[in-house]
């Protein structure tokens, strides 16, 4: 990263840090819960949209690796005690090994089949969590408040430890993109044939990329259990996997700042209609449809195809 | 109950579970195999299925068998509709590309069961078989209307098969599914074989999903299972291959019949997952896939 595009950048990704930073001093408590709830998810997107965007490997069984952070710091806090930090390195390490060891065999498969593999592997998970159900409390989760520290209630708390994950996933992401292993895995998207001729071994930093993706999707599934202290078999359901989709493709796939400014744009605009519907879905396989139809890019997509060409 | 009984109970109703899910899958797998494309909303079509068969069973009031032959012309009739419907505006506009019909058929997929749940309600709705009659065994006695849902699946099987393999619209297909441009040239409509057969293998959802809501209930998440199921035998049989498909419907339907009454029927999908993945790690393309 040396002068023009490169400060460019950095200042770009820190502005936004900065800039969620300094919004918690000016909003109000509403947007306030919100937007931690948001920066979280966004965590969730930006590993999404590393396998999705930089790889061009579609995931629809995402919600296993969030699930799996999720329980991984859940289920420790609530069996054995574990405090919030511990809890979370378990978590984030479950999605981690998880990851690796779906990839080691999912990536056999290339193409649709791919996808069929995570979406079916996703949804074994949530059977799974329901079946041990005496141990998970399947659909009907359960709550972590009385086994946390106070501190995670408080909401400035809540709010920066938000942010801390979010940045912390986020710089990366934005990091390895413009790194070398980052541009392999540009070429592995527009022609892995050709990249495997170059003489890279493409299995392997898929493998090393899903894992990375799972790792980040875990770690937003073991924040939101300690900051909302809820677990619940919901977060592993089929429609949590095509939520980092959506949010991915509406931000703009392939883009550092699209999923983030997707998971945002979509929150607010599910939280807008259900002030008139409770239909809900409409809305989420609507924006799909409208996404793939008429604006394939998402929004960052397009900005950086229209008016600035340097954004990463 | 002893043992053996138990155990023929448990193959009667993986059988029915193995036919319904063959006829199902068969109509992903022939979309797969003719357009490379998947449709996520197969699931939905199953449903859609089940719920017209509700309405055309409440709509007919008294006659059970007159609400079941009226939702097998209607429900197939709807639904190839809305798969024409989706041709046109949806998949031509995306050029059946793989991954945006995958995010567009997931789109579809929520838009059906939400219209489902905005109008039909959350509830799960009971038909009343259209016969009703007990075939006795010594140690139980076993629904009548299960084994006439085999028959049917076996004949729409083999209908699907006769279709593809004796009549011109079939050598269409076939030719399409080989080389799509070379069949164009050979005057092949390729456009309307892929409407014809996005419509077909619509029509074999939703006729599975008519066969199996006397024994099952009708209601807006019913999809999910059957189209999970769908995925692991195409998958175990190798994408695209529709003699695959129909081997894999079987395996993967008794295994889940049995296991389903032994132990559970969640234990019986976990398991049936894990033996996907056994199956890619030996054979990545499936045990009647074409080999990359």
């Amino acid at each position: 990263m040396k002068g023009g595009p490169g400060a460019r950048v950095l200042a770009l990704h820190l502005g936004l840090i900065a800039a969620l930073f300094a919004a918690q001093f000016v909003l109000g408590a509403y947007h306030h819960t919100n937007l931690a709830r948001i920066m979280v998810l966004a965590t969730y997107a930006v590993g999404y949209n590393l396998l999705l965007g930089y790889t061009g490997l579609m995931s629809l069984g995402h919600a296993m690796f969030f699930a799996a952070g999720m329980y991984g710091a859940g289920l420790s806090i609530y069996y054995l005690g574990f405090g919030a930090i511990p809890g979370f390195a378990l978590g984030v390490a479950c999605a981690l090994g998880l990851a690796l060891a779906f990839g080691a065999f999912a990536l056999r498969t290339s193409g649709v089949s791919f996808l069929i593999v995570t979406m079916m592997f996703g949804q074994a998970f949530y059977l799974t969590i329901l079946y041990f159900n005496q141990v998970t409390f399947g659909d009907q989760g359960f709550i972590l408040s009385d086994r946390l520290p106070a501190a995670l209630v408080d909401p400035d708390v809540k709010y920066n430890a938000a942010l801390l994950v979010f940045a912390a996933c986020f710089l990366a992401s934005a990091f390895l993109v413009r790194s070398p292993f980052g541009r392999i895995l540009v070429a592995i998207r527009e022609n892995e044939a050709r990249a495997r001729l170059l003489g890279y071994d493409t299995y392997t930093c898929k493998l090393v990329v899903l894992t990375l993706s799972g790792g980040m999707s875990g770690a937003a599934g073991a924040a939101y259990a300690l900051l909302f202290s809820y677990v619940g078999a919901s977060f592993a359901a089929i429609l949590n996997s095509i939520y980092p989709l959506l949010w991915t493709l509406l931000g703009g796939a392939g883009t550092t700042l699209g999923p983030v400014l997707g998971t945002g744009l979509m929150f607010y605009l599910v939280d807008f209609t259900s002030g008139w519907t409770s239909a809900y879905l409409f809305v989420v396989g609507g924006a799909l449809l409208v996404l793939v139809l008429f604006f394939p890019l998402g929004v960052m997509g397009t900005v950086r195809a229209k008016l600035a060409p340097w954004i990463p | 109950m002893s043992f053996g009984p138990h155990l023929l109970l448990a193959l009667l109703e993986g059988a029915v579970t193995a036919c319904v899910l063959a006829v199902t899958a068969l109509g992903l797998s022939l979309v797969f195999g003719v357009m490379r494309i998947v449709n996520v909303a197969h699931g939905e079509f199953y449903m859609l299925g089940a719920v017209v068969a509700w309405f055309c069973a409440s709509l007919t009031g008294g006659s059970a068998l007159g609400g079941f032959l009226l939702a097998l012309v209607c429900a197939p009739l709807v639904v190839a509709g809305l798969a024409i419907a989706t041709d046109w505006l949806v998949l031509r506009r995306v050029n059946y590309h793989p991954e945006s019909t995958i995010v567009a058929t997931i789109g579809l997929l929520y838009l059906l069961q939400q219209a489902v749940l905005s109008g039909y309600g959350p509830d799960a709705r009971p038909v009343e078989a259209p016969i009703y009659f007990r075939v006795a065994f010594p140690w139980f006695g076993y629904s009548g209307y299960k084994l006439v849902v085999i028959g049917a699946s076996v004949m729409l099987l083999l209908g699907t098969w006769a279709v593809l393999a004796r009549t011109r619209a079939g050598l269409c297909m076939r030719a399409t599914q080989q080389d799509p441009e070379m069949a164009l040239a050979h005057g092949v409509p390729v456009r309307l074989v892929y409407t014809a057969v996005f419509a077909a293998g619509a029509m074999l959802a939703a006729v599975a999903g008519v066969l199996i809501v006397p024994i099952q209930q009708a209601h807006y998440l019913m999809g999910l299972d059957p189209l999970l199921l769908s995925f692991i035998v195409v998958i175990i049989g190798g994408l695209g291959s529709l003699r695959g498909t129909v081997v894999a419907a079987f395996v993967i339907g008794m295994s889940d019949g049995v296991i389903s009454m032994f132990f559970s029927p969640t234990l019986a999908k976990i398991l049936a997952t894990l033996l996907v993945a056994l199956v890619l790690v030996v054979r990545p393309s499936g045990l009647f896939g074409e080999r990359p």
